[in-house]
Formats: structure tokens, sequence, C-alpha cells
């Protein structure tokens, strides 16, 4: 050969050296989660600076300060204010803490008059707010006992969803349908539309909310799984549009959690449970209890609303995964707020 | 085996990159050398591994055999055998047998003055594997990154793996790599097509030659490679195939931790249309 010898080592050398620095100085410094048997490739992967960005943004507000005894065993909120229709068994002084958190995580800006009569008449209901507010106490107190299933004794408060903002920042209404056209790449039945985190950015469909989460009637156990249990047609007869609407679920469900499938789920059986995460047991109650809360409570309030709170079909305001979780596996870090307002949104309060 | 006649002719001494004279030899067909022992040695020691751990799990079902990489915990330290040390061994060995593979090609092809085209090709292969189960694991901080070795077991993690990040499709090296092996594929039958085309005329007529080749090709789509450059296209393509399956999976983890179809994001958030 005519060339220097050592030149193409050297070159070479020089490569792979800067590649070997590269690789590890542009490497994101990540937390990883082994969830499943070794080598079997569950993992949860989390980016440290994205992780970082979220517990700042889920830092809780200083609990109200606690109440004296006395306060406690002072007289109780329906004798002292008109109108109480919720929390009425409360103390006056633990009707008025739990007011005060309210304000702080609802309505900071407004304060009181968010909710209630401007001119100072607390009792009166002629502001929407407060017949919402209402039913939301109450809703948190359903969450809070019907459904440990899901929440455990952590629980909710409503700060779990509001996170000192009017309306929870991830609410979701029906989907407007544009007027189907008439042509061949006119069917798009909700698909892909990219950048969409309903559909986890992904090209599946992106209004499975309203088919998975909103009323569904006497469907209760509207079908998710669409994976058939033994080789070949067992009978589940599901489509593979069926199995786009459940991986579109799916997909909403990892980017509200910030998680992914193998957070639930051993891919090499979706289905089973014996090869599932507990996580999904958990996972599978939240799903029925989104859809109780929007049946039972979320969805009955249209009639309440103003015409600036409802979706552009007309309906009301509604729950998904992201409502609590905002993008964290366990709503606020798994943060107990709720033991600090146990006599108002505990189930058994009245 | 049966000796070509001429073929030993080319049974040469020297070129051997260690060893000298050593094991540089031949066992009826094959030529030894000292990374024909290594491989050997190697290989020998891996399966035995192999056998031991399928004892210990007891199977030897040979679908079922499952040799796991340790736990996460155990990061980049070693782990006791029977949770996973035995994965650190296997791997060990089967990295000592492939770049001893590598190496005596290169031998031999310094024996008979060739281009080290083979070993290089093969190293792109070697290159793939350890990128799953050294430079990934290095760079995420743990051995228990790793694909299991098993038929089943390593089916089960790509399952896996690839739903970690919610649609590997959408990863752009994956694309690139399954593109590649498609072009891979489609090349190879092109050209194995053309060539048996050429040698198989109708009856009566003799032997086509490459020019009849080029022209099929000038006819059909304008452009024919030519005999030598279909083989670098090939090369190419197959090596490509390979190198971009490292990429895709290099960076999914420590450089994307999220799901794949986010990462395309960028694209929607260009100023043109944004």
């Amino acid at each position: 050969m005519n060339r220097e010898p050592l030149l193409v080592p050297v070159i070479i050398g020089a490569v792979l050296a800067f590649g070997v620095l590269a690789a590890w100085f542009l490497k994101v410094p990540s937390e990883k989660t082994q969830l499943g048997y070794r080598g079997v490739g569950m993992e949860l992967v989390e980016n440290k600076r994205t992780t970082a960005k979220l517990k700042a943004t889920n830092e809780l507000p200083e609990p109200q300060p606690a109440l004296d005894p006395e306060e406690i065993a002072g007289p109780r909120a329906s004798e002292v204010y008109e109108n109480v229709q919720v929390l009425g068994d409360l103390s006056e002084a633990q009707f008025n803490r739990i007011m005060a958190a309210i304000t702080e995580w609802v309505s900071p800006e407004q304060g009181c008059v968010y909710c209630h009569n401007e001119e100072g008449n607390f009792a009166s209901d002629d502001n929407y707010a407060k017949i919402v507010s209402r039913r939301m106490f109450q809703m948190t107190q359903h969450i809070n006992g019907q459904w440990k299933d899901h929440v455990g004794n952590v629980g909710v408060t409503c700060y779990t969803c509001h996170r000192g903002k009017n309306v929870p920042e991830y609410i979701w209404f029906d989907a407007k349908t544009p007027k189907q056209e008439n042509r061949m790449l006119g069917r798009r039945d909700s698909q892909n539309e990219g950048g969409l985190k309903s559909s986890g950015y992904s090209s599946l469909p992106n209004a499975h909310y309203a088919s998975f989460l909103a009323n569904v009637g006497d469907d209760k156990n509207r079908r998710i799984r669409v994976q058939d249990k033994a080789a070949l047609d067992s009978g589940l007869g599901a489509t593979i549009q069926d199995t786009e609407w459940t991986y579109g679920l799916m997909m909403h469900m990892t980017e509200s959690l910030g998680v992914n499938c193998t957070f639930c789920h051993n891919s090499r059986a979706f289905g089973s449970w014996e090869q599932s995460t507990p996580q999904r047991v958990n996972a599978w109650h939240g799903i029925r209890m989104v859809r109780d809360l929007n049946a039972a409570f979320l969805e009955p309030l249209k009639p309440v609303y103003p015409d600036k709170r409802l979706g552009p079909t007309g309906d009301a305001p509604k729950a998904n995964c992201t409502t609590c979780h905002q993008h964290v596996s366990k709503p606020l870090y798994g943060a107990e707020m709720l033991k600090d307002y146990l006599a108002s949104l505990s189930p058994t309060a009245k | 085996m049966a000796l070509l006649n001429f073929e030993r002719k080319y049974r040469v001494r020297g070129g051997t990159l260690v060893g000298g004279d050593l094991f540089d030899f031949w066992v009826g067909p094959f030529y030894v050398g000292f990374f024909g022992v290594t491989t050997i040695f190697f290989t020998l020691l891996g399966t035995a591994l192999i056998f031991w751990g399928a004892a210990l799990q007891g199977t030897f079902n040979p679908w079922t055999i499952n040799i796991a990489p340790p736990d996460l915990k155990y990061g980049l330290g070693v782990a006791p055998m029977k949770e996973g040390g035995l994965w650190q061994f296997i791997t060990v060995c089967a990295l000592g047998a492939f770049v001893s593979w590598a190496l005596r090609q290169a031998e031999i092809a310094r024996k008979l003055g060739m281009g080290y085209h083979i070993p290089i090709a093969f190293s792109f292969a070697i290159f793939a594997y350890f990128t799953l189960v050294v430079i990934r694991p290095v760079l995420m901080g743990a051995w228990g990154h790793a694909f299991p070795y098993g038929i089943f077991s390593h089916l089960d993690w790509v399952s896996n793996v690839g739903y970690q990040y919610l649609h590997f499709h959408y990863n752009p090296a994956h694309m690139i790599a399954v593109t590649f092996f498609f072009t891979t594929v489609l090349a190879l039958a092109l050209h194995g097509a053309l060539v048996l085309s050429a040698v198989n005329p109708q009856k009566g007529e003799n032997i086509k030659t490459p020019d009849h080749e080029d022209t099929y090709f000038r006819d059909a789509i304008g452009y024919s490679i030519g005999t030598l450059g279909i083989h670098r296209l090939g090369l190419f393509l197959a090596l490509n195939a390979g190198f971009w399956s490292a990429v895709c999976i290099v960076i999914s983890g420590p450089y994307w931790t999220r799901g794949w179809p986010e990462w395309w994001n960028w694209w929607l958030e260009l100023p043109i249309w944004h």
C-alpha cells in the first residue's frame, strides 16, 4: 500500500473517540424503573429534566391552619348560615376553613365572588358557579368514598384537578365533526390528525373520549378489550377500527400519566391480567370512575352552565384521565392532601 | 470434503495478525489460525453456559430457553451467576466469538491479498449486537437494559421495548433501517432474477452476457447499475440496514424517553405552517 500505514487507523480512532464522547455527553439524564421480570423489557424510562419541570408544577399549596377542638365543636354551619345544602354539619370554623381552601384552589384571583353573589348575599344561588361547586363537593366526596379502588386513601381534593384555576386545565368536549366530504379521502373518522395529545401524537383516532369515557349508559362494560383470548377468532369480533379506537384510548392514558404501555401491560399478551402489572387493575377502575363521574356529575350540569362554559356542540365540560393526573402517574406525585380536609371532603362529610 | 484441484495453491503461509506460524494451518477445508482457536473456545464455552442456564431454568425446549440479563438494580456491576451473571458471561463469549470470527476473516483476506470487505461487512452485524448489549446498556447505566437470549424471550423483549416508546414505527431511524432492509431484499431479488434469467435462456439460445443484463434494465428503467455496481449497492444497502437498526435502538432511551409519535412534533411545529 502507498498510504501512510498509520493514517487510516488514526482517522478511524479519532472518529470513534469523538463519537464516544459525543454519545456520552449528549445522552438524556433519566430515571429507569424495572416493571417486570428481568429481560422482559418492561421498563419506565423518565427524563429527569421533564420530571423536574413536572415536580415544580405539582407543588402543593400550604394547608389551611388546623383548627382547635373548641372551633370544631362550635355551632354548625347550617345553623349560622342560610341555604347551606352541603357541608352544613361542619362547624362554622370548619366551614370557613374549607371555603378559604377552595378559594385558594379554584379562584385565587376572583376570591369569594367567583361563586358568591357580588353584593354580599352569600346565601344566594344566582351565580351558576356556586351551584356547580356545590355539586363538585358532592363529587369529591363520592370519589373519596366510592372509588377507593382507584384513588386509595390518598383521595382527591378540589386542587387535584383545579390547581388554582377556575376551570381545570384538562377537560374535554365532544368534538365538532365536520361535514363528511363526499370524496375518496374525505373520511377521516377522527384519525390522521397529527400533533394531538389526545391520541399521544399518533395518527390513531382521537375522539375516543366520547366513546369510552363519557356516559356509556347501560353499556357499563363498553368494550375496550379487542384481543381474542384464544388463537384465531374466538367470537370477540373486534374490527380493526375497534382496535384503533382502543389503542387511541390507551395512547390518551399514556399521555395523561406520563407512562408507557409496559407500565400496565406485558405486550406479549396485553389482555392477560396474570402478566400485567398491578397498575392495570388501578387503571381499570379509573376508566369506570371517569365514566361514572361524567355520567352522574359532569354531564348533568349542562343546563347550569352559561354558554361560555359549554363545548362547540353545546355539551358540558367533562373529565378524562388527564384532568386529575396531569401527566403524572400518581396525581400530585401521590401527595396526601385530603388528610388535611377530611372533615369536609371525606365521604361521610355532610 | 473434496478440495478443488486449484485451491491448494492458494493455501499460503503468512498474513496472520497474531500468533505468527503457530496456528497457521488448515483442518480439512477450514483455515484455523489464532482466531479460529479463539472462536472455537468462546463458542464452546458460551454454548455450554447456555446449556447450564437451560438446566437451571429446567427446560431444554429450544423455543423457551431464556438467559435473561440481570435486574436493573445491579447497574453496570457483576450480577450473581443465577441472577444474570450467566447472561454477562455468555455476552462476553458471544462478543469474543464474533470478533474472533471477523479477525479470522481478515486473516484469510490477507493471505489471499484481497480487500477487507467481508470482515468489515460482518463487523456491522457485530456492531449492531454490541450496540444492543453493551453501548445502550452502558449509556443507560445497567446491563438489565439489554435483551435476553432466548427465541421467544427476545421477541417479548423486542415487543415490550417497542411499546416502551408507544409506537416504534414512528422512530425515524427505525423507518430508515426498515427501508434499507426492504430495499436490500428488492435489490437482491432483482439481481438474482436478472442473473438467473441471463443464464437460463430459451431453448436453443446461448447463455446471455452482462451486456444483455445491462440492456434489460436500460430498457426497463432507463439505467443499469452494472455488474460490479450492483454488488456495491447491495453491500451499501445491507450494511445500512444493520447500521440504522443499531441507531434506532441506541437512541431509544439514551436520547429519547417519550413516545416516538411525539418526536415528530418538530415537523408539525415548523414555522412554515405552524
